[in-house]
């Protein structure tokens, strides 16, 4: 049956989330983009208490097995979903803050997505103890942007030790320096085991805080999402131990198996559309702004009158909400097909398309709309313009994700349309 | 809790109607935009699925009740197979749901149990009016109080099956809203005039309508809820016309994806280059986009939610926009066979540039 009422869980999450936004993010917004490289301190211990208290913000459902006797709970499972309101509601406050929230972020997703039950308990555990703790996920080279197949890190098993040798760089790291440098995280790093085997030899591992080898090297200046680190990790000789690479034994040891990227690419599908949602929660931030603004103006939106009869301004808010509710559904959709584990490789990436683009021409009209007001940095109409580019770029470009649903669409390998 | 499945009776009612889109009205629906007429019983056939008459209760003379969302699923199917033909099926509800959003029991009574339980009948409704800022809350079409019924003036434009047409509901303002009355055919007053020539969907004929002083006795009117029903008949009109785009636009990106996989341009397949995979990767997301938006408008109207109207006019909105660019880039994706009359996408552009105009052809 259609329905498009939000799981009661997640409806009686959303003022409390408002309120966080509102009160921990809004009012220090400004002063962490300009203080670039500034840690959120306050936001981060704060959000860390108050998700060990709730158990919110975890990525993957919580799989909690039912004890001995116990009935298996009969409410669907809803973690993406959930996960998708806290992202949005988090980015309306501050989408740089937001990715700052303490957690395993998409590092742990690829742990979740990609590892063994073992891997999982290993790694995933410090997320939940007292001190703040960040993951990040390493794909990015110099020369290996959106053909990820390109990137040259290399893993090497050192027989005798039983341990993989890890060499390269690796630049554009979201919060790898919170991950690394800032708590005891970890950063999951994809390099090949064989060079020449393109994207069958790509496999993915964990290094952890305090690795030998393993060193941030550099802290980008951003357009926008300043608060959020961006960095550069430098490989030398970095050792770690074989148990360190995501999959089962047997599977990455095969040499030319494909898991390894595939691997990344269902990591993909369940964070895609978070993405999305981080920007939307950015450009309703946006339109709510101009609205109150034009509020205060005494211009009020005339819904239901025909277009030509409706004003410029007005014409522009409406096409606007129609754009932002219209991406945010998709974002629905797509997360609610994770959580249904329904394959959703197409809608993950029309999520993403849709709000790449609508965030950028919200955002970018919000500041048109309001002339020299929107311009001027007494308000954050300017910083979110700067802060919703990104949607368009990371976890797969526009172009990129046009090309996967295209290929989804047209029954295309990646050999028929690059 | 979200759930994007219709339900199992949905579920059939949606291949039935998909069947009938596919085998009726899509294979005829070239020759009937040439001929400018769709054969009777094409018409009676897709009536025979009942898509109307589930939407009334048994008091009614139906068998079901009524539901937005399944109005919407099943008008998205017919729309695919074909715009003028759908709309043609569907027209008897333009008469008979507003009676029922805003009729009395005695209107009720009167016209349900017989439309839903006879063939096709011409009912219809006359809601446009032919000046570019025709807006239905603000009619120029009138109704005036007079000796115990009622006096319209006015002229009505795009008004389906007009010309044979056995009753139907004309809006117009009295005491400052929209308010619906029942015109009887041969009424005085009425003057029909010869049938239009339209962009598009010509094959549903079309006529406008002139009222001169037609007097209408008091029980014509439909004051069900003190006269104040349009809101929600609008609503409806809205998320039809919504779902009728999405059809539309979906037939258009299907028939764009099959065609570029076929043609080779310069040694690959069409569909292998960027321009054109990209093109249709939009298309795909702008359909599936707006789609939602209008399922969830139309289980907004079903939940009785506060901005359920707002949904409604903001689903259309993205619907008129969401036709015109799928349409307009499923022509450009055949180049030029695209233009030639003997593929459906130039139709379907045609049509689809309607969808903003037509507005209050259709109704769930
Ligand atoms: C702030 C920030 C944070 C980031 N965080 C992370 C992170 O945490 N982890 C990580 O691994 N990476 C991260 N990235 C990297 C990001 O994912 C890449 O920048 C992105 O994938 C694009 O790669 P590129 O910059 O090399 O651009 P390129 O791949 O060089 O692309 C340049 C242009 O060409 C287009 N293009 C490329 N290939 C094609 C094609 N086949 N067809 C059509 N057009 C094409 C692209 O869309 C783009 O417009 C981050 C980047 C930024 C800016």
């Amino acid at each position: 049956m259609i329905d498009f009422e939000a799981p009661k869980p997640i409806a009686q999450q959303s003022f409390a989330l408002t309120t966080v936004a509102e009160n921990m993010m809004r009012p220090v917004s400004r002063y962490f983009d300009e203080q670039e490289h500034e840690i959120p301190w306050d936001y981060i211990n704060f959000m860390h208490m108050a998700m060990r208290a709730t158990g919110a913000g975890s990525l993957a459902p919580r799989k909690r097995k039912p004890k001995e006797g116990e009935e298996k709970k009969k409410y669907p499972p809803i973690g993406y979903q959930s996960l998708a309101f806290l992202l949005e509601t988090l980015s309306w406050g501050d989408v740089g803050l937001y990715l700052c929230t303490p957690g395993g972020g998409v590092g742990a997703a690829a742990i979740e997505a990609t590892g063994t039950p073992e891997q999982k308990q290993k790694f995933l555990a410090r997320f939940a103890t007292d001190k703040p703790t960040f993951g990040a996920m390493a794909m990015t080279e110099s020369q290996a942007g959106s053909d990820t197949s390109a990137i040259r890190t290399t893993a090497i098993l050192d027989e005798e030790t039983d341990e993989w040798v890890l060499n390269g760089e690796k630049i554009f790291v979201t919060g790898g320096h919170k991950s690394l440098v800032d708590s005891d995280g970890l950063v999951v790093i994809w390099a090949t085991i064989d060079p020449e085997a393109g994207r069958a030899g790509m496999r993915s591992f964990v290094i952890e805080a305090g690795t030998p080898g393993c060193q941030v090297t550099k802290l980008e200046h951003k357009m926008g999402i300043r608060a959020s680190d961006t960095v550069s990790l430098v490989m030398q000789d970095c050792r770690v131990p074989f148990e360190n690479i995501l999959g089962s034994p047997e599977v990455v040891r095969r040499p030319r198996s494909k898991t390894g990227f595939k691997g990344a690419m269902q990591t993909f599908d369940a964070t895609r559309p978070l993405v999305a949602a981080t920007g939307i929660g950015v450009a309703r931030a946006s339109l709510d702004l101009v609205k109150e603004m034009l509020a205060q103006q005494g211009v009020s939106i005339r819904y239901g009158l025909p277009r030509q009869k409706l004003t410029n301004i007005e014409r522009e808010v409406i096409d606007m909400e129609v754009m932002l509710r219209s991406a945010w559904l998709l974002v629905i959709k797509a997360v609610w097909m994770a959580d249904n584990k329904l394959p959703n490789t197409r809608e993950a990436s029309m999520s993403k398309v849709r709000a790449g683009d609508v965030v950028n021409r919200i955002t970018q009209k919000a500041l048109e709309l309001m002339g020299p007001i929107g311009y001027n940095r007494d308000h954050l109409l300017e910083k979110w313009f700067r802060d919703a580019k990104i949607t368009d770029i990371y976890e797969g470009t526009g172009q990129i994700n046009r090309l996967i649903v295209a290929r989804n669409i047209l029954g295309f390998h990646g050999r028929d349309l690059r | 809790m979200y759930s994007f499945e219709p339900s199992d009776e949905q579920k059939m009612l949606i291949d039935a109607v998909r069947r009938y889109a596919q085998s009726d009205l899509r294979s005829k629906a070239h020759e009937a935009e040439e001929e400018c007429q769709l054969p009777a019983s094409l018409i009676e056939k897709g009536w025979e699925l009942g898509i109307l008459q589930a939407s009334f209760p048994e008091e009614c003379g139906g068998f079901g009740e009524h539901s937005a969302v399944t109005g919407v699923l099943a008008v998205e199917e017919m729309a695919w197979g074909d715009m003028a033909g759908a709309l043609a099926v569907m027209s008897p509800g333009l008469f008979a749901l507003p009676i029922m959003l805003a009729g009395n029991n005695e209107q009720k009574e009167r016209y349900l149990p017989d439309i839903c339980q006879s063939e096709w009948q011409p009912y219809t409704a006359a809601l446009i009016e032919p000046h570019f800022d025709f807006d239905p809350n603000e009619l120029r079409t009138t109704a005036t109080a007079k000796d115990g019924g009622y006096l319209l003036s006015g002229t009505k434009t795009y008004v389906p099956y007009a010309g044979n047409n056995e009753c139907m509901i004309v809006y117009a303002t009295l005491d400052g809203s929209t308010q619906g009355f029942i015109l009887p055919k041969d009424t005085p007053g009425v003057v029909i005039s010869e049938r239009q020539k339209l962009l598009g969907i010509n094959a549903l004929p079309l006529y406008q309508v002139d009222l001169q002083d037609v007097f209408l006795p008091a029980g014509n009117h439909l004051n069900g809820r003190d006269g104040q029903g349009f809101a929600s008949i609008l609503d409806a009109m809205r998320v039809a016309m919504a779902a009728i785009a999405v059809g539309l636009s979906r037939a258009a990106l299907e028939y764009a994806i099959d065609y570029a996989k076929d043609r080779e341009v310069f040694g690959v397949k069409v569909a292998q280059k960027q321009a054109i995979a990209f093109m249709i990767a939009e298309m795909a997301t702008e359909v599936e986009a707006i789609r939602l938006l209008t399922w969830e408008a139309a289980w907004m109207l079903d939940n009785g939610k506060e901005d359920a109207s707002v949904s409604a006019y903001l689903a259309l909105t993205g619907a008129t926009d969401m036709a015109m660019m799928v349409t307009d880039r499923a022509v450009q994706v055949l180049g030029g066979h695209g233009y030639i009359r003997e593929h459906p996408v130039e139709l379907w552009m045609r049509n689809g540039r309607g969808i903003a105009m037509l507005n209050g052809l259709a109704m769930v």
